[in-house]
């Protein structure tokens, strides 16, 4: 007799399986890291170097240089399993789609999510932030970089069925980033001046947690309409 | 049993099937083989829900799908065109990770059913490494973990060779005997017992 398995096994059983893969092909995950670094330290070379100067942008730099990366790296989060067939099977296994592709969605920002937030602090350390900013930086690219990930699913799924999907995916996704870009350039620049940064920390957790309960959901249906 | 009632199915601008009906009781296997483009494989991802229906309704067990769409997907099992296998992933890797959307599963499960399919002792190898015949194989040992009622099959015998091809009929004659039921597209008829299954050749013929 066989025993169905939990959504919660399903899930289980679909991070571990990603994770294996990512760590089979590690090229594809390193990507968005490195090109986070590469632009966060242009901006140095750029400006002057005047360590003032390049405080006051740092926040800026950090954030748009993440925006980049995490489009970046979610071109390729539903792109090969829409290919070879293993979307519809997800479709197809009787559990909630929706919850199906959050789990693919968390594995996919433990590869790049959780990577980027661990690059942060060099890269502020590069910018002239003080050390004592460290914690605040950190904790502000942890809850923005979960959005991230979520608004990325919805582009990724919307994407889908084009060929060549990755610009349009860009346009899609970075105007929804905007709140997350804002509170979060914002929790960032207060962290490195040294005042608390609660307010916007809040409403970036906010964002954080209306996009693991909203976005799941359109991810599913915008799948849904790309395999058909 | 499955039922077809009246199924009309739009592709963009082409309406693939038109006022299609079908029945399809516990134990039999129905083979299309109508004609290229003529909505084969169309009828099958409607019948799976990847496809919106524009009117008609699909009737398993006396119950229309619609109504749960879950249940019914839990029911069925698809081997599409694509056979959703990594080739990153060994071949025993592939089979736990997809069963294990819908049931648990262990590896003897696995090694068995590998074994039904003469793929045993490529248990560890990455499917990337396997010809296009052999991944076809392991697709056809998932289909027998999986223990859902309702198989719908695309071409499951294409690149396989005479053996693999009785592979897929003993596969599907067990599961027939076990009173499951199938769809299946295909070009060259497989050769089932005549008293298990009907050839349909035409979409215009009543099946």
């Amino acid at each position: 007799m066989t025993t169905r398995a939990s959504p919660l096994y399903a899930a289980r059983n679909i991070l571990r399986r990603d994770l294996t893969l990512a760590f089979r092909r590690p090229g594809e995950w390193l990507q968005p890291v490195a090109f986070f670094f590469i632009v966060t330290l242009l901006f140095p070379l750029a400006l002057d170097p005047e360590l003032a100067h390049l405080r006051r942008l740092a926040p800026a730099a950090l954030w748009v240089a993440a925006l980049l990366s995490s489009v970046l790296a979610v071109d390729f989060l539903f792109r090969e399993d829409g290919r070879d067939g293993t979307l519809e099977q997800f479709a197809l296994s009787g559990q909630p789609f929706a919850w199906l592709l959050l789990a693919k969605t968390v594995a996919h920002w433990l590869l790049t999510g959780l990577p980027l937030t661990l690059a942060t602090p060099f890269a502020a350390l590069a910018l002239g932030a003080p050390a004592s900013s460290v914690p605040g930086v950190l904790a502000a690219l942890l809850l923005g970089s979960i959005s991230l990930s979520l608004l990325g699913a919805i582009g990724a799924g919307l994407t889908l069925g084009l060929r060549r999907g990755g610009a349009l995916l860009s346009l899609l996704v970075l105007p929804l980033a905007v709140p997350t870009l804002i509170f979060g350039a914002r929790a960032t620049e207060l962290a490195i001046q040294g005042e608390p940064a609660t307010g916007p920390m809040y409403l970036l957790a906010a964002l954080a947690a209306l996009g693991v309960t909203l976005a799941p959901l359109a991810a599913a249906a915008a799948v849904r309409i790309s395999l058909e | 049993m499955l039922e077809i009632l009246d199924l009309h199915v739009w592709r963009g601008e082409r309406h693939v099937l038109r006022g299609l009906a079908l029945r399809l009781p516990e134990g039999q296997a129905l083979q299309l083989l109508w004609p290229n483009g003529a909505g084969k494989t169309s009828l099958l991802r409607a019948v799976a829900g990847l496809l919106p229906l524009e009117s008609g309704r699909i009737l398993w067990q006396g119950e229309d799908v619609a109504a749960d769409r879950e249940a019914f997907s839990a029911d069925l099992a698809f081997l599409g065109h694509e056979l959703a296998l990594k080739g990153d992933l060994t071949a025993a890797e592939n089979l736990v990770y997809s069963v294990s959307l819908r049931q648990r599963i262990g590896r003897a499960d696995v090694m068995a059913a590998l074994d039904e399919v003469g793929l045993s002792r490529r248990a560890d190898t990455p499917v990337r490494q396997m010809s296009a015949g052999q991944q076809r194989r392991v697709a056809l040992a998932r289909l027998g973990l999986w223990r859902a009622r309702l198989w719908l099959l695309d071409e499951p015998a294409a690149n396989l060779d005479p053996a693999g091809q009785r592979q897929v009929v003993a596969a599907l004659e067990r599961h027939l005997a076990t009173g499951g039921c199938a769809l299946i597209s295909t070009h060259q008829p497989l050769a089932l017992q005549p008293a298990l299954t009907r050839l349909w050749q035409q979409p215009g013929e009543p099946a």
